[in-house]
């Protein structure tokens, strides 16, 4: 390898900004596992199906193992090292946790990636919807059910708490008045 | 154990079973926040210092021999630190584990010539596997092409080239074995119902491919291995005699593994090429299969057959005898023999009084890489072509599936039960597990759309299988194959450790890695169960093999039963010793004493005061000699190696194979699906599956296992197929070509459990990890070929990918 050859590029990940010398081909699966040591992405099949190295670049999923490193440069990068914060698991683990939606796990990153990503453009979608989603995803232990399951009750929880926050405060005396004039 | 009772409890369970504080409790997975957070560390995560990685060469040929290799242009590139020929290696490595009583040498690096496309033929280690994969494009191999046995019937050709030239034929195996009088029964027999069925050859494609990460330090005179291999601890010393080490110098450290399937269970290959290297370079080397290494290489493929199959019945629809005769393409090597044959004797007849059997085997070996074992290892095979069969008769014989089934039902008054080939059924009540299947199912309105689809031209079925699902082998099935004496090993153990630190913490430690199931949910809840404690104050962790105990590892649905029986002998010994230091504190007799909610307390007293808490214990044990019964040794821990439960002996004469898996499970499945004639796709309309698996010890572990299973059994019945082509070569290396099922292809799966506990297993647990695969390919098959019966169409070939359906639907129209 030539000195030539070495870019330097950074990387947000995870909301820190990580400056990395790279080869112009290093994929960005290996710099975020190797270089990083966010070892949480995993490489199923380095062929771009089975969607188990997904990454979320700028909010987009993307499948790591097809994204060199260096075009990924100045984006935000989101892995499932990122997903919680501190002891707290974001609302899509801890419903993968509930309804035991993996088994060797090992997939299980690259799903709650492309949940994630699911949730954010279809914050209440339904089980089709979920199931298509998921289709760049290869599960082959759980037959799914149990992922689809909790991506529904991540988004059922999130629905139940955009009401609870976004519900106007409702004048008692005016409703009460309201009913009875009718 | 008391005596089971019956009652029947909430809807979709039914259970003869005794009532537990936490066996049997749906419990979340202790296993799953280091996985859904990234923490947990599988093989390809480890990194060491200086640790190099490394590629392989892989044959673009199936068949041919190696002329000559030039790597020197591979070996100046810098960064690169090692490159070995096959020829090269032979110093550092011997051939890799074989089972089998056949000479057919395997090497993890080929030498003379390539058996199959795909096989290794050089590997490098070098400062990042871009390096390396970069020198393997500068070697340069002159081939000597030969030709390629591509599939059995070539293969089997008088005349046809050889795969291995010291042997005189690529029939490796062949063998006819006779169970009881088939010949009379045949004779008796009103008819006869014949198929010719084919099984696909499929790959178990666990997410996490296989790989090893080894260290070996020439010092010290040891090596040390990550790696994902299951069976460490019952296998690592043939594989340290790969490396050419002494197995108690090798150390394997047991890994979180990212599912096997059977695709795990060795390893030697993939630890010998980094061992190799790692001994050439005096650095540690990380050698991690990519997919294309996965589906070409790695020695996992499933069983590849063509039965000639008979069915011998009378007229009343009793099932009489069974005779199978079939050809079995094994590949090019030999790693487990005919274990995958073998492996289906235990549960051949399936949950019906079949009184005798035939069953004739041909392994033959071709250029394709080897079949070892996949979830069902040869038994999801013989229960679809059982159930194919009993399809066919009920057709031929004019008579309802569901009735000819229930009328040859072993009964469950007849347990335990042997069957002809002298396994023995422990526990069951199959009829119970019918009526909770059929009982919400409702068949009735299924049909009727059937009918109403019908007259619009559609094309709904409806699928029902009753098979087994058969738990906890015995070693003899690796061996009763051979005709000699018999004489192999006969053990199959598991083993903990359990030990109660000062402060009263219990620990638990096993020596089998975490497979994709859920083995220290399990452990917790069961020395929860027995100390009174709450599974989430037990701590578990797992031990290498330097400090192993026995243990055979993940397979054969076998680990929930021996964990349970492990942990249960741990635990008497922890407890006796407990009993016998709080009895001396509290001045009462051992037998007095009991052991509830985490306190020993005096029976008939239950009085806090002349009691012990386990930490009061554990304090005594570990920090007051002088109060500690005399002469008694400090500490308080306990190890156990839980065996085989329940087996014995084949005759010498191989009439009866004796009893080698007879914790058997039993399970329903009903499939309803709609299959288009356009496109020939197969849509799910509903699928239930009831299943008896003994004591459920975590019902929502146990549900994952059997949708997981039955997704699988969907990919083998409709989807995948591992294939090559005329030449030999691979056309399924990715997972575009080797298709798996995706979301939206496996359907919602209501899962009912019926309870008969196992007399022989402690708390009459039964294993249930291969269950869903191995009896969804026969009711998924029967639902398809109901759903296109009106065309006249046959089902006996796997898998039914929309191909094949349009050429049955308008090959019969046309």
């Amino acid at each position: 390898m030539h000195q030539e050859d070495i870019v330097i590029v950074t990387l947000k990940v995870n909301g820190v900004e990580r400056p990395l010398a790279v080869e112009p081909r290093r994929l960005l699966c290996d710099a975020l596992r190797e270089d990083l040591g966010l070892t949480g992405t995993n490489l199923g099949c380095e062929q771009g199906v089975c969607g188990s190295c997904t990454v979320l670049v700028d909010g987009e999923s993307v499948r790591s193992c097809l994204m060199f490193a260096v075009q990924a440069g100045g984006c935000e990068i989101t892995t499932v090292e990122g997903l919680a914060s501190g002891e707290t698991l974001h609302p899509l683990q801890a419903a993968f946790w509930e309804k035991q939606a993996l088994q060797c796990g090992f997939c299980t990153p690259g799903f709650l990636m492309a949940g994630v990503e699911l949730l954010r453009r279809n914050p209440e979608p339904d089980e089709a919807g979920v199931r298509a989603a998921l289709a760049g995803n290869t599960c082959r232990c759980t037959g799914y059910e149990h992922i689809v399951d909790a991506v529904l009750a991540a988004a059922d929880g999130a629905a139940r708490e955009r009401t609870f926050a976004e519900e106007p405060e409702v004048d008692v005396a005016a409703e009460v008045v309201a009913r009875e004039g009718r | 154990m008391s005596q089971p009772r019956s009652w029947r409890g909430k809807a979709g369970r039914t259970m003869e079973t005794q009532e537990r504080r936490w066996i049997g409790r749906d419990l979340k997975r202790r296993e799953d926040p280091a996985l859904v957070t990234g923490k947990a560390r599988f093989t390809n995560d480890v990194s060491l210092p200086g640790m190099l990685h490394a590629a392989v060469l892989r044959s673009p040929h199936a068949h041919a021999r190696i002329l000559s290799i030039d790597a020197d242009a591979a070996r100046e590139l810098p960064g690169v630190h090692a490159v070995l020929t096959g020829r090269d290696a032979l110093e550092l490595i011997d051939p890799v584990p074989c089972f089998a009583a056949e000479p057919v040498e395997e090497r993890a690096i080929a030498v003379e010539k390539v058996r199959y496309n795909g096989e290794a033929v050089v590997a490098v280690a070098a400062d990042s596997r871009y390096v390396a994969e970069d020198a393997l494009g500068r070697v340069r191999v002159e081939w000597e092409t030969l030709e390629p046995v591509a599939d059995a019937e070539a293969a089997m050709e008088p005349g046809a080239p050889l795969v291995h030239e010291n042997l005189d034929s690529n029939v490796v195996y062949d063998q006819t074995f006779t169970f009881g009088d088939v010949e009379g029964d045949f004779a008796r027999a009103d008819r006869v119902i014949r198929r010719r069925l084919r099984w696909p050859r499929a790959a178990p494609a666990p997410m996490e491919p296989s790989g090893a990460v080894c260290a070996y330090d020439s010092a010290a005179g040891r090596m040390d291995v990550w790696s994902n291999t299951n069976m460490l601890n019952f296998v690592a010393w043939t594989i340290a005699g790969t490396l050419k080490m002494p197995p108690h110098r090798v150390n394997f450290h047991p890994m979180y593994t990212g599912g096997s399937f059977g695709s795990k269970h060795v390893l030697g290959k993939q630890v010998a090429i980094a061992g190799a290297l790692s001994k050439a370079t005096g650095r540690p080397v990380k050698f991690m299969e990519d997919r294309a290494d996965n589906l070409m290489a790695n020695d996992s493929q499933g069983p590849e057959r063509v039965y000639d199959a008979e069915l011998a019945v009378t007229d009343e629809g009793d099932l009489l005898s069974l005779r199978l005769h079939t050809v079995d393409d094994y590949g090019a090597y030999f790693m487990f023999a005919i274990t995958g044959n073998t492996n289906m004797m235990a549960q051949i007849s399936g949950p019906y009084t079949i009184s005798s059997v035939e069953t004739g085997i041909k392994a033959v070996l071709t250029n394709k890489n080897q079949q070892t074992v996949f979830r069902g290892a040869g038994s999801d095979v013989g229960n679809w072509v059982l159930e194919r069969l009993v399809d066919a008769a009920a057709n031929e014989l004019g008579l309802d599936g569901i009735e000819l089934r229930r009328k040859n039902f072993i009964q469950p008054d007849q347990f335990p039960y042997k069957i002809p080939t002298g396994n023995v059924y422990d526990s069951g009540n199959y009829p119970a597990v019918l009526e909770l299947a059929l009982g919400h199912a409702d068949l009735d309105h299924w049909r009727a759309e059937q009918e109403r689809a019908r007259a619009e031209g559609r094309y709904i079925g409806i699928g029902i299988a009753t098979a087994q699902q058969r738990s906890t082998y015995f070693s003899t099935e690796f061996w009763f194959h051979n005709p000699a004496p018999a004489t192999g090993l006969t053990t199959s153990p598991e083993s903990v450790r359990i030990g109660i630190g000062p402060t009263g913490g219990l620990t638990v430690t096993m020596f089998s890695p975490f497979w994709g199931n859920s083995p220290e949910t399990v452990v917790s809840q069961v020395v929860a169960e027995e100390f009174g404690v709450d599974p989430e104050e037990v701590a578990v962790d797992y031990d290498s093999t330097m400090h192993g105990l026995p243990s055979a590892g993940p397979g054969g649905s076998r680990m929930t039963v021996m964990l349970s029986g492990a942990v249960r002998g741990a635990a008497a010994k922890v407890k006796k010793k407990m009993f016998d230091i709080a009895a001396h504190l509290l001045e009462a007799s051992p037998d007095d004493l009991e052991l509830a909610d985490g306190r020993v307390w005096v029976k008939g007293f239950p009085v806090e005061e002349r009691s012990l808490s386990i930490a009061d214990i554990g304090m005594k044990a570990y920090w007051h000699k002088l109060e500690l019964p005399e002469g008694m040794e400090g500490g308080l821990e306990g190890s156990y190696t839980y065996d085989h439960p329940y087996a014995s002996m084949p005759s010498d004469d191989r009439t009866d194979l004796g009893a080698f898996y007879p914790i058997m499970g039993h399970a329903c499945h009903v499939a309803v699906v709609e299959v288009d004639a356009e496109t020939g796709r197969v849509e799910f309309l509903k699928y239930l599956a009831a299943h008896d698996v003994g004591t459920v010890v975590n019902p929502r572990s146990l549900q994952g296992q059997i949708r997981g299973g039955i997704a699988q059994g969907i990919g083998i019945a409709l989807y995948e197929e591992v294939r090559y082509g005329p030449e030999g070569e691979n056309l399924s290396a990715s997972l575009d070509e080797y298709l798996l099922p995706g979301a939206p292809d496996v359907p919602r799966v209501e899962v009912l459990h019926h309870e008969t506990p196992s007399p022989f297993t402690e708390y009459g647990v039964k294993g249930g990890g291969e269950g869903g695969r191995m009896v969804a390919p026969p009711a998924v098959t029967r639902a398809v070929e109901d759903a296109l019966s009106p065309l006249g169409v046959k089902i006996g070939a796997l898998p039914i990918t929309p191909e094949k359906i349009l050429t049955l639907t308008q090959g019969r129209e046309a």
